[in-house]
């Protein structure tokens, strides 16, 4: 049993231990896990933008969670798969999601947007906690299987309170699931917090269920990655479930739609901006000699570039087709639909005909 | 395997064994089918036969059952899961109507989700609360779902195989009433498409539509009216989503006159939806309003009462008489 919270980056980027984790430090692997920090930081804050400038529908912002996220990215093996929420944009860029594809959910292209089979990596699951079922049950199915892979998924503290994860908890304990619980404690579910949703930590819950439950600096990359790293080895080995509570800070609303000024104090805010996760990295990288001014300058540069190009292929986005509405309710089809749709299509083709006539 | 006269548990317990037998991706899942072989032990043997990594006892958790059953369908798997009651059912209607039925058009058919949900439904066997709701309605109105039913042991063998073999979730309910009734079932025989509507008994005079539990009582109705000289036509619609509409247009096309019979509350029921069909498709050809005959709009009421409740003999042979009335 894990005790305390992991930590290996503290707020001042100075490098911590713990006696039952270990973390890996190279300058590359540092230096790869800022660059994912920064642009998911900048691909999320371009989103922001867009959706003010009226180009999404929405957007759940990740900023303060770029430290879980990318940790959490970057344990994953090839073979693994996610099932994440729907403020999981780091991850997904791990996984290799172009980032245009969550920008078209959120725009009201699609209601998916990519194929989760080629990214391993579900759809976001917006229907809270519904997810963390389906992640059980998919690995149930690796088990089956005998794959080499194991499943993590992503929810936030709301979330615990959902019947389903703790169904889910107990599914993956009785049927000994390859599967890592990785949970964004964020603090905030909206407007309620943590003590609206439970009276103990959250990692406590796994005791409960039967398996390893462990929190870890959610601001802390190094922590993130290394516990990550080692609850997915133990599901791939057959050791089953575990629950990390990654102590987190959403440092912006909700998402687009919301207001945290009305139920949260500046302060709160001030201290969490003090244990920024770019910013513990950026202070260690620099004190080692591991980065200068100069990769720094050129990363921000990288992310900008790539930023305009997304914004522009966002607004070269073409709106769906309505012949969509039909296209996919049914794999075998279905009287009904194809009955609505051709009736559909005859009644589209009366303006077709009028427009026609018009010329 | 012959042909047999089997019960509906058998016929469903063999068309299961046989679907476990022939793909490997087959589970079966859901409260108490392992070791006891289901309350109503239609899953009866299967976890001996195929082991408990293919018949899973499940702990008790309806939403659990349905939400795992949606990873293990993306994963390749097809579960066919059962809920063991009608009314316990609700648990896990989040993630059928939320998820289940939603996730290949939001994956624009990357996704598929071969899930069977088998529901034992229906009234007339003295049951406590909770044990004897007709429910269907609530989810043939759900897009991305496919909601059948057979009315009898022959149908339930086919259908069953139709069902698991499909690539769309579906919810397959069975009226337990009739679980004991027996039929010839024919394994060999080609199973006919899910969805496709019998006629059941032909007549001239009037259409009996119904489904499951109650195409026994509208036969029977027939049979009383063929004494007085009346010639009632029964249609068994077998699924409700998608319905074949055509079937019905046919026989009222001919016979001039719909009564529909369900044990579910007749308002915004089945039969709500097959009368604005019939309205729409055949309106010069109807001699009288479409009828209804269903439960009321109330709770399911105590056992003791259910025969009160429930349609009957008599009160379809009264709605019988009134369309013929116009």
């Amino acid at each position: 049993m894990t005790t305390g919270t992991v930590q290996f980056l503290n707020h001042e980027g100075e490098l911590t231990s713990h006696p039952d984790h270990e973390a890996e430090i190279s300058p590359d692997g540092l230096r790869k896990l800022y660059h994912d920090m920064a642009w998911s930081r900048r691909m999320d804050a371009e989103a922001v933008t867009l959706q003010r400038q009226g180009e999404l529908g929405l957007w759940p912002s990740l900023l303060g969670q770029e430290a879980a996220q990318i940790g959490a990215g970057h344990a994953l093996g090839a073979a693994d798969y996610v099932f994440p929420s729907y403020r999981d944009h780091g991850i997904a860029l791990c996984r290799g999601v172009d980032p245009l594809d969550l920008l078209r959910m959120f725009r009201g292209v699609t209601n998916g947007g990519w194929d989760p089979a080629e990214k391993n990596f579900h759809l976001y699951t917006l229907v809270i906690g519904s997810q963390v079922l389906h992640a059980t049950g998919y690995a149930m199915g690796l088990a089956k299987d005998g794959s080499p892979g194991a499943v993590l998924t992503c929810f936030g503290d709301g979330a615990t309170s959902q019947g389903d994860v703790s169904e889910a908890f107990n599914f993956a304990a009785v049927y000994h699931a390859p599967i890592v619980f990785f949970c964004q404690n964020n603090q905030w579910a909206i407007s309620e917090a943590n003590e609206r949703q439970t009276r103990v930590p959250l990692h406590q819950r796994a005791d409960g269920f039967g398996f390893p439950g462990v929190r870890v600096d959610g601001n802390d990359v190094l922590a993130c990655l290394a516990v990550t790293k080692w609850a997915l080895e133990r599901a791939r080995s057959g050791e089953g479930p575990t629950l990390i509570e990654a102590f987190t800070y959403r440092m912006g609303a909700h998402t687009t739609s919301d207001d945290p000024l009305r139920y949260r104090d500046g302060e709160e805010v001030a201290y969490w901006n003090l244990r920024d996760p770019l910013a513990r990295l950026r202070t260690l990288l620099e004190a080692r000699g591991w980065a200068d001014g100069a990769y720094f300058d050129t990363v921000a540069a990288q992310c900008e570039e790539r930023a305009v190009d997304l914004r522009a292929r966002l607004r070269a986005t073409p709106d769906p087709d309505p012949g969509d509405i039909f296209a996919h309710v049914h794999a075998d089809g279905h009287a009904l639909v194809d009955e609505e749709r051709a009736r559909f299509a005859a009644y589209q083709a009366t303006f077709a005909d009028a427009a026609g006539r018009g010329e | 395997m012959t042909v047999q006269k089997l019960p509906m548990v058998k016929a469903i317990n063999e068309s299961l064994r046989r679907a476990l037998a022939s793909d490997p991706k087959v589970l079966v899942m859901g409260e108490d089918v392992g070791r006891l072989g289901g309350v109503f032990r239609v899953t009866d043997g299967l976890q001996k036969e195929f082991g408990d990594e293919r018949v899973l006892d499940t702990p008790l958790a309806e939403s659990g059952i349905v939400g795992t059953a949606i990873g293990l369908a993306l994963r390749g798997y097809r579960p066919v899961v059962e809920i063991q009651f009608d009314g316990f059912v609700f648990p896990a209607y989040d993630q059928i109507v939320t998820q289940l039925a939603k996730m290949r058009a939001r994956s624009l058919g990357k996704v598929s989700l071969p899930v069977v949900i088998r529901i034992p439904y229906g009234g007339g066997i003295g049951a406590v609360e909770h044990h004897s709701e007709s429910p269907e309605a609530l989810f043939a109105h759900v897009a991305g779902l496919k909601v059948v039913t057979p009315s009898n042991a022959r149908d339930a063998y086919w259908m069953m195989q139709q069902a698991v073999r499909g690539d769309d979730p579906v919810i397959f309910f069975e009226p337990k009433r009739r679980y004991w009734d027996k039929d010839e079932v024919d394994p060999g025989a080609t199973p006919l498409p899910l969805h496709r509507a019998a006629v059941a008994r032909p007549g001239e005079d009037l259409t009996l539509a119904a489904y499951g539990p109650m195409v026994k009582v509208c036969l029977d109705a027939a049979r009383a009216a063929a004494e007085e000289g009346r010639s009632l036509e029964v249609l068994d619609l077998r699924s409700l989503s998608p319905l074949d509409f055509d079937c019905v247009q046919t026989s009222v096309e001919k016979t001039r006159r719909l009564v529909t019979v369900h044990e579910a509350p007749v308002f915004f029921g089945a039969g709500a939806e097959i009368a604005a069909r019939v309205t729409e498709r055949s309106f010069y050809h109807l001699e009288a309003p479409v009828l209804r005959v269903g439960g009321y709009h109330s709770p399911y009421p105590p056992s003791r009462l259910e025969d009160t409740y429930l349609p009957d003999l008599d009160r379809v042979l009264d709605a019988v008489d009134r369309a013929l009335a116009y």
